[in-house]
């Protein structure tokens, strides 16, 4: 049911050291990969079936064989650490537990793209995860498996960990690479995709953190391995993270597929005397469904099939006591604050939904505000020059169609009509605000 | 929640205070950062951290000094410095405290932590208490929702929180008692935090577990119910018992039965603990 794979070793006493994670195999496919050629290890990946898991699912080994080899300019491997979707928290834990699962990921990803430096881009709100990035790359230089001639390959690599300053849109690639550039992290217009002109105009990958850190575990143990776990289309194990009201919040690593009923009951199920009430597949951009949704399979088709995303696989569950309408308006106002005003659907429609959803939960709308919310998101959706923008829509339409008895209810009853303590994980500890 | 939560603050932003710390030493550090990067421009977010670890926030000297290793003009840099909200303008106390009160925290209990310790600190969102020592800021979600309600001192992880464990928090952070993270260090202050981020390691990463009760959760489980992923063609990818793992780290002691080495105390087998930790 369950396959430990990247979290195999997270019980380990010391995980995140160099002493510890050899002695469970670490390093062990970086030497395999280094006897291969470079070619071969993409083709490894790609046979593999590995779908990008920071949420578009596009394949990996593909986005790699996209770098021009024949260009003579320097390449780059950038992993994307900025784990900043809300719900989304597998990368933090998997780098704090065991950082060097991701850095020997990098070291073969950029062996196979041929990369001179790895930029770990991690978001700076996360000081003890940042020092253990830090610290497992020095060690990993001491030990031979960075800097010049790795292993006695003949293959030379620098890896820079690189700390963020607080800004969601810089998860998005491009704005990622603007940021890391020493600018103002907004997207950029493509093409050119960054395969052929990304960081500093060179040919550059850029992957999510757990994409990489599968890489090993692929290497090691082949690519058929990798795809006897999963489904036709969306191979191999991931780490799907399930909070709010569940009995047991936490990181379950399962073969693509499983479907939530399975996760909430090896979560222990809703919590005591509860239901459930909505839930997100990815991260808050990705369309709620509902426990009409519980035997979805949890793979890029199965979530796609009934209209939403599978997105980072961060499950964030609602019972019965959360208010939609409160919900969605917080997730909005996110949106709003991190939107980068580069566009004008995206900055002008975000601050429009933060007014009309303000004035609907203090139950002072209409039922036509309904529609100006679903208008306003219409012309926010595939008109935004980025993905943020889009994403912002997905709660909010959502919502509407599974709940729009609930924005009602706010009009009827002059207000929020739930009890904001019932929703905590105190309220029953009888504590009070 | 009628008023909105995100009000921030009118205090004043102080432009030259003329008591600038940036020296020689912290040129130096940056031209060491720039020159870590392929184009030096790049060291720019770092060297903005690096302000702050000096400074206790971002100055104009800190901006200009910033512009003057990289050739840049003070307006490119302060282009930058104000996109980013982890860059604060107005000096930041001891302890910078944040309430995750993104949805999934907030309807957990963030946004009534929030409004607890606004009122137990009297300061508003963004704000820092008269003594200089604590500023308090709702922030968005700290990829950590598995441990919700989550808040971040000095951005090291305080999970599970409830309004009574966030007052008694920040009280012992302005009593200088040592206070730890259950997934982090001792808690150093904002400046030498900031110095960290800006990429000069602290000797700090040891400390701490490998995660709290969340993060092992499933891994618990499936050790519980002999689950493992299947074993690959190099006999890897299955449990810590398979052959690739040498005999000592197989048969080596599990966090559990070393002290601090892991957060929480729950087994999976018996239902949620948090209440009790
Ligand atoms: C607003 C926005 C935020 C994003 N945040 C992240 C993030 O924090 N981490 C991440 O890996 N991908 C994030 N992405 C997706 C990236 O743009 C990109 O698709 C991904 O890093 C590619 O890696 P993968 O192919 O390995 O999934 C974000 C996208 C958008 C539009
Ligand atoms: S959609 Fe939003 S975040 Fe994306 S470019 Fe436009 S304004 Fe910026
Ligand atoms: S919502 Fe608070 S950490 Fe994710």
């Amino acid at each position: 049911m369950l396959t430990p794979v990247l979290s195999d070793n997270w019980d380990q006493i010391r995980s995140w050291q160099l002493a510890s994670y050899q002695r469970s195999g670490g390093y062990d496919a970086l030497q395999a990969a280094l006897r291969m050629q470079p070619a071969d290890v993409i083709t490894a990946v790609k046979d593999s079936g590995l779908r990008g898991r920071g949420g578009a699912g596009f394949p990996t080994g593909m986005k790699w064989s996209f770098i021009p080899q024949d260009n003579p300019k320097p390449k780059y491997l950038v992993v994307n650490a900025d784990e900043s979707e809300p719900g989304t928290c597998k990368d933090i834990p998997l780098m704090m537990a065991s950082p060097h699962t991701l850095v020997e990921g990098v070291i073969i990803s950029s062996y196979a793209i041929r990369a001179s430096t790895a930029f770990i881009y991690v978001r700076g709100e996360v000081l003890h995860v940042i020092r253990r990035l830090q610290q497992a790359v020095e060690e990993a230089k001491a030990a031979g498996f960075i800097g010049t001639n790795i292993l006695g390959s003949g293959y030379d690599l620098d890896v820079v960990v690189h700390a963020g300053a607080g800004a969601y849109i810089c998860g998005e690639e491009t704005a990622l690479l603007d940021s890391l550039e020493g600018r103002r992290g907004q997207p950029r217009l493509r093409p050119p995709f960054p395969a052929v002109a990304g960081l500093y105009g060179c040919p550059t990958v850029i992957n999510n953190v757990e994409s990489i850190a599968s890489v090993p575990a692929i290497i090691k143990n082949g690519p058929d391995w990798f795809g006897s776990m999963g489904t036709e289309k969306s191979k191999g194990m991931t780490l799907y993270s399930l909070s709010g009201h569940v009995t047991r919040p936490g990181q379950y690593e399962a073969p693509l597929g499983i479907t939530l009923r399975q996760l909430i009951d090896l979560a222990g199920g809703i919590r005591e005397g509860h239901e459930l009430k909505f839930w997100t597949p990815g991260g808050s951009s990705t369309p709620l469904l509902t426990a009409e949704h519980l035997d979805v399979p949890l793979d890029y088709e199965g979530v796609g099939s009934v209209g939403s995303m599978l997105g980072t696989k961060a499950l964030q569950i609602f019972d019965e006591t959360v208010c939609v309408v409160r919900s969605v308006l917080r997730w909005t106002e996110f949106y709003k604050h991190e939107s980068c005003g580069k566009c004008t659907p995206c900055r002008e429609g975000t601050w429009w939904l933060v007014q009309i959803l303000e004035r609907l939960e203090k139950g002072q709308g209409t039922e036509a505000d309904l529609d100006t919310l679903l208008d306003l998101s219409e012309n926010i959706m595939g008109r935004s020059f980025c993905a943020l923008g889009d994403g912002a829509t997905a709660p909010i339409t959502s919502s509407i169609q599974h709940f729009k008895d609930e924005y009602l209810a706010h009009f009827t009853h002059g207000g929020c009509p739930f009890d904001p303590m019932a929703s905590t994980v105190f309220a029953t500890a009888g504590a009070s605000a | 929640m009628a008023e909105n939560h995100t009000t921030s603050t009118d205090m004043p932003v102080p432009y030259s205070t003329g008591d600038s710390k940036i020296s020689e030493t912290t040129i130096a550090e940056m031209r060491e950062l720039a020159a870590r990067y392929p184009v030096g421009r790049s060291a720019l977010l770092p060297m903005l951290h690096l302000v702050q670890s000096v400074e206790g926030r971002v100055t104009p000297e800190g901006i200009e000094a910033c512009a003057d290793v990289l050739g840049l003009t003070g307006a490119e840099v302060s282009a930058v410095a104000t996109f980013y909200t982890m860059y604060k303008r107005r000096p930041v106390g001891d302890y910078h405290v944040g309430v995750c009160t993104n949805t999934l925290c907030a309807v957990m209990g963030g946004d009534l932590i929030f409004e607890r310790l606004k009122q137990h600190l009297e300061v508003g969102n963004d704000e820092t208490t008269e003594d200089g020592k604590i500023t308090l800021e709702h922030i968005e979600c700290n990829a950590a929702c598995d441990y919700a309600p989550v808040m971040m001192v000095n951005w090291e992880f305080f999970d599970d929180m409830t309004p009574e464990t966030a007052t008694q928090l920040v009280d012992d952070l302005r009593d200088g008692t040592e206070v730890k993270s259950p997934r982090g260090a001792t808690i150093c202050t904002w400046k030498e935090a900031e110095r960290v981020l800006a990429g000069f390691p602290d000797g700090r990463a040891d400390e701490g577990p490998t995660g709290g009760k969340a993060t092992l959760a499933g891994l618990r489980l499936a050790r519980e119910r002999n689950w493992t992923a299947p074993s690959g063609q190099h006999g890897g990818g299955g449990a810590a018992a398979e052959q690739t793992v040498s005999p000592e780290a197989a048969s080596g002691p599990r966090p559990e039965d070393q002290p601090g080495k892991e957060s929480g105390t729950g087994s999976p087998a018996i239902p949620d603990s948090r209440k009790e930790d």
